[in-house]
C-alpha cells in the first residue's frame, strides 16, 4: 500500500479502524479532537458505532460495558480527560477487561494547557486510578509508529485481558508524516472471546465483575493480575538504541522528547562526542535489560522529558544507580530544543560525565 | 405431581443478602418473572450497581456486570451498541441512580438508549449504613441527617420519573410500589411493558419502584411496608408518567 500523509491523530483513528476497532466512545478535548473527528466519519462507513458521550466518565463505562461485551473498543482523550477516566481504567482493569486508551498528552496540572506534554508519565505507568493495577503503556515517537502501535496495542490488550495506553503528546497528534497502514482485519475474524457477556445460551451465565468480598479470593485475584504483569515484563519489552554500543553519554527520552534527543545525539556525534539514545517504546512494562545494555559504557545518562522529572526516577531504578542519571525536562507546553538538549551534553562532557 | 410454584429460571439459587423484609427480593423476583415470560433469559444481560443491589449478578440468571456507582447507564450503551438484539437491563437504588448516576441516567433517557432501568428507590442509602439519599423525604431523617431532611439544609428530593419523563428519549417511565399484592401486580405488569417497549427497539424505558428498607428506617417489616404508603406515596405518586400511544391504550 502506498504511503499517504497524514495527521497524528487521524493516523491513529485508522489505525484503530484497521486493527478490528469498531467502536468508540469519546468526550472532545485538546490537542486529541481529530481523532473522534474522523471516527466519526470513518467508523459508521466501516458498521460501526462512533458514540460522543456526555463525559468521559461516561466514555470510559462505555467502554468497560462494550469490553465486557466482546468487542475491540477505544477511547481516547488527553491530560485533564485522562483523569477522570482513571476510576472506569481502574474497574476495566480489575474485571480484566481489554481495551484501548489514547493519551494525548497536554501541559498540567489542573487545566494546565493545550500545547504538548508528558506530565502524565507516573499516571499512566504507575496505575493511575486506586487499586495495584497496571496498564501497559505503548509510546510512539512518529506516526507510522503510532500506526503500528495500534495494531499491537489491540493484539496485547486481547492477549492479557488488559486495558493498553497509547501515550502521545500534543505534538505527535498534530503534526503529519508519510504513513503506511496495515490491511484491514476483520472484527469477525478475531479469536472468539468466551468470558465475554453477550447472553448466556447453552452455558452459564458470564459475570464482568471487580467485587470480592472474600479478603483471600481478592488477594489470589491481586497476585493473577502480578503474575500478568509479570509476563509483560518478560515477554513484551520494547526500545530503540541510537548508537549507544559505544556511548559515554546516553540519553533516555520517550515520545516528542525521544525526536529532539536523536536531533541532538546527531549533532553531538558531529562534535566527536560519543553520544547515543535509548527510547524506550514501551513504559510499562519498562525495558530495563536493555537500559542496562545501552548504557553498559555510559559515564553519564541524561533524561529528557517535558515534564518536571518523572521518567528519570524509572532511568534511575532500571540502572539500580550505577550511572549517574542526570535531568533537563521543560514544562507547560514548551518542548526541549535540539540546541538546549546539545548544551546540556557538552556541559555532562566537561564534567567529566560525573556526578548526578 | 402438578407444580403450582417454582422460582424463576432467571434467578440462580443462590440466598441472597438482603435484610429481612427488604422489598429487593419482591423487585428481583419480578424482573426475572418477566425475562422467563419473555423468553428472553439467554439474549439478557444485566447490570448491578453500588448499592444494596451490588450484589444482584449472583442473584440474576443471565449474563450480568458489575458497575461503578452511578455508571450502570453507560455501561449499558456501551454492551446494547455493540449488541443492539440483546436485551439490556440495569438495576440501580436511589443513591446511584439519583445522586452519584445522575447524568448518567439523564444522557442515557436523552440518547433514547434502547435499554430497561428498574430504579427501587427505597429514599436512603441501605448498604452504607442509613445516610440520607437524594430521594430521602423531607423531615425524614438519616445517619448524615440526624434531626431530620431540612430543605434549607440539604434541598429538596429528586422525583427522577418525572424529569426523565419529559425525555423525548424516553419511551415509557412509570412509578410502582410493592407495598402490598396489588400494587406488586401492577409493579409487575409495569416492568414487563418496560421491557417490551426495549423489544420493540422503542426508547428509553425506566419503572422507579418505591420500596422499604425496614432496617435503615428502624421499622418492623409491617410498619415499613404502611410508612411507605403513608410517605412515599404522596411525595412519589405512583402511575404511568411517559408511554407509547398503543401501551396507553
Amino acid at each position: 500500500m502506498a504511503k499517504v500523509l497524514m495527521k497524528g491523530n487521524e493516523a491513529l483513528g485508522e489505525a484503530a479502524i484497521r486493527a478490528g476497532c469498531r467502536f468508540f466512545f469519546g468526550y472532545p478535548i485538546t490537542p486529541q479532537s481529530e481523532l473522534p473527528h474522523y471516527l466519526a466519519k470513518r467508523l459508521p462507513e466501516v458498521g460501526g458505532v462512533f458514540l460522543q458521550a456526555e463525559s468521559e466518565v461516561a466514555a470510559i463505562n462505555m467502554v468497560y460495558g462494550a469490553a465486557g461485551a466482546g468487542a475491540r473498543v477505544m477511547t481516547s482523550s488527553s491530560s485533564p480527560g485522562v483523569s477522570l477516566k482513571m476510576e472506569g481504567i481502574s474497574y476495566i482493569a480489575g474485571a480484566e477487561l481489554p481495551c484501548v486508551i489514547v493519551n494525548m498528552q497536554r501541559g498540567g496540572p489542573g487545566l494546565g494547557s493545550i500545547q504538548p506534554g508528558q506530565a502524565d508519565y507516573f499516571q499512566a505507568v504507575k496505575g493511575g486510578g486506586h487499586g495495584d493495577y497496571r496498564l501497559l503503556v505503548l509510546a510512539p515517537a512518529s506516526i507510522q509508529e503510532m500506526v503500528d502501535l495500534m495494531g499491537l496495542a489491540f493484539a496485547l490488550a486481547d492477549k492479557y485481558r488488559n486495558p493498553v495506553m497509547i501515550l502521545g503528546d500534543g505534538t505527535l497528534g498534530q503534526m503529519m508524516e508519510p504513513v503506511e497502514f496495515p490491511e484491514m482485519l476483520d472484527p469477525e475474524k478475531l479469536p472468539q472471546k468466551p468470558w465475554a457477556a453477550q447472553g448466556a445460551k447453552g452455558r452459564e451465565p458470564n459475570i464482568i465483575n471487580s467485587l470480592y468480598l472474600n479478603p483471600l479470593e481478592l488477594e489470589d485475584h491481586n497476585l493473577k493480575l502480578q503474575a500478568k504483569y509479570t509476563q509483560m515484563a518478560a515477554e513484551e519489552t520494547r526500545s530503540e538504541s541510537y548508537y549507544t554500543d559505544d556511548a559515554d553519554i546516553v540519553l533516555v527520552g520517550y515520545g516528542s522528547s525521544a525526536r529532539v534527543c536523536k536531533a541532538a545525539v546527531d549533532q553531538a556525534r558531529q562534535q566527536g562526542i560519543k553520544a547515543g539514545l535509548f527510547r524506550p517504546i514501551t513504559l510499562f512494562p519498562f525495558p530495563k535489560a536493555e537500559i542496562q545494555a545501552a548504557c553498559r559504557q555510559a559515564k553519564a545518562v541524561l533524561t529528557v522529558e517535558m515534564s518536571m522529572g518523572q521518567l528519570v526516577e524509572d532511568v534511575r531504578y532500571n540502572l539500580e544507580f550505577r550511572v549517574p542519571v542526570h535531568f533537563y525536562g521543560r514544562a507547560g507546553g514548551m518542548v526541549p530544543t535540539t540546541r538546549a538538549v546539545v548544551s546540556k551534553i557538552t556541559e555532562l562532557v566537561q564534567e567529566g560525565g560525573r556526578s548526578a | 405431581m402438578i407444580t403450582v410454584f417454582e422460582k424463576p429460571k432467571s434467578l440462580t439459587p443462590a440466598k441472597t443478602h438482603y435484610c429481612p423484609g427488604c422489598t429487593h427480593g419482591i423487585i428481583h423476583r419480578l424482573v426475572a418473572e418477566v425475562i422467563d415470560e419473555l423468553g428472553v433469559r439467554e439474549e439478557t444481560i444485566g447490570i448491578a450497581p453500588v448499592g444494596c443491589s451490588v450484589l444482584a449478578y449472583n442473584y440474576f440468571n443471565v449474563d450480568m456486570y458489575e458497575a461503578a456507582h452511578g455508571r450502570a447507564p453507560a455501561v449499558a450503551t456501551g454492551i446494547k451498541r455493540v449488541h443492539p438484539d440483546k436485551v439490556v437491563f440495569t438495576y440501580q437504588g436511589d443513591g446511584d441512580l439519583a445522586a452519584i448516576g445522575t447524568a448518567e441516567i439523564i444522557h442515557a433517557a436523552a440518547r433514547g438508549e434502547k435499554i430497561t432501568t428498574i430504579f427501587v428507590n427505597n429514599a436512603i442509602y441501605g448498604m452504607t449504613g442509613g445516610q440520607m439519599a437524594p430521594t430521602t423525604l423531607i423531615g425524614q431523617t438519616a445517619t448524615t441527617a440526624p434531626n431530620g431532611r431540612d430543605p434549607e439544609v440539604q434541598g429538596y428530593p429528586i422525583r427522577m420519573s418525572e424529569i426523565l419523563a419529559t425525555m423525548p428519549g424516553a419511551a415509557y417511565i412509570a412509578r410502582v410500589s410493592v407495598h402490598n399484592p396489588q400494587e406488586v401486580a401492577k409493579a409487575k405488569k409495569a416492568i414487563k411493558t418496560a421491557f417490551q417497549v426495549q423489544l420493540e427497539r422503542k426508547g428509553f424505558a425506566m419503572v422507579e419502584v418505591l420500596s422499604s428498607c425496614p432496617t435503615n428506617w428502624g421499622l418492623t417489616p409491617l410498619k415499613a411496608l404502611e410508612w411507605l404508603k403513608d410517605n412515599m406515596i404522596p411525595y412519589y405518586p405512583l402511575g404511568v408518567q411517559k408511554a407509547p400511544e398503543e401501551v396507553k391504550a
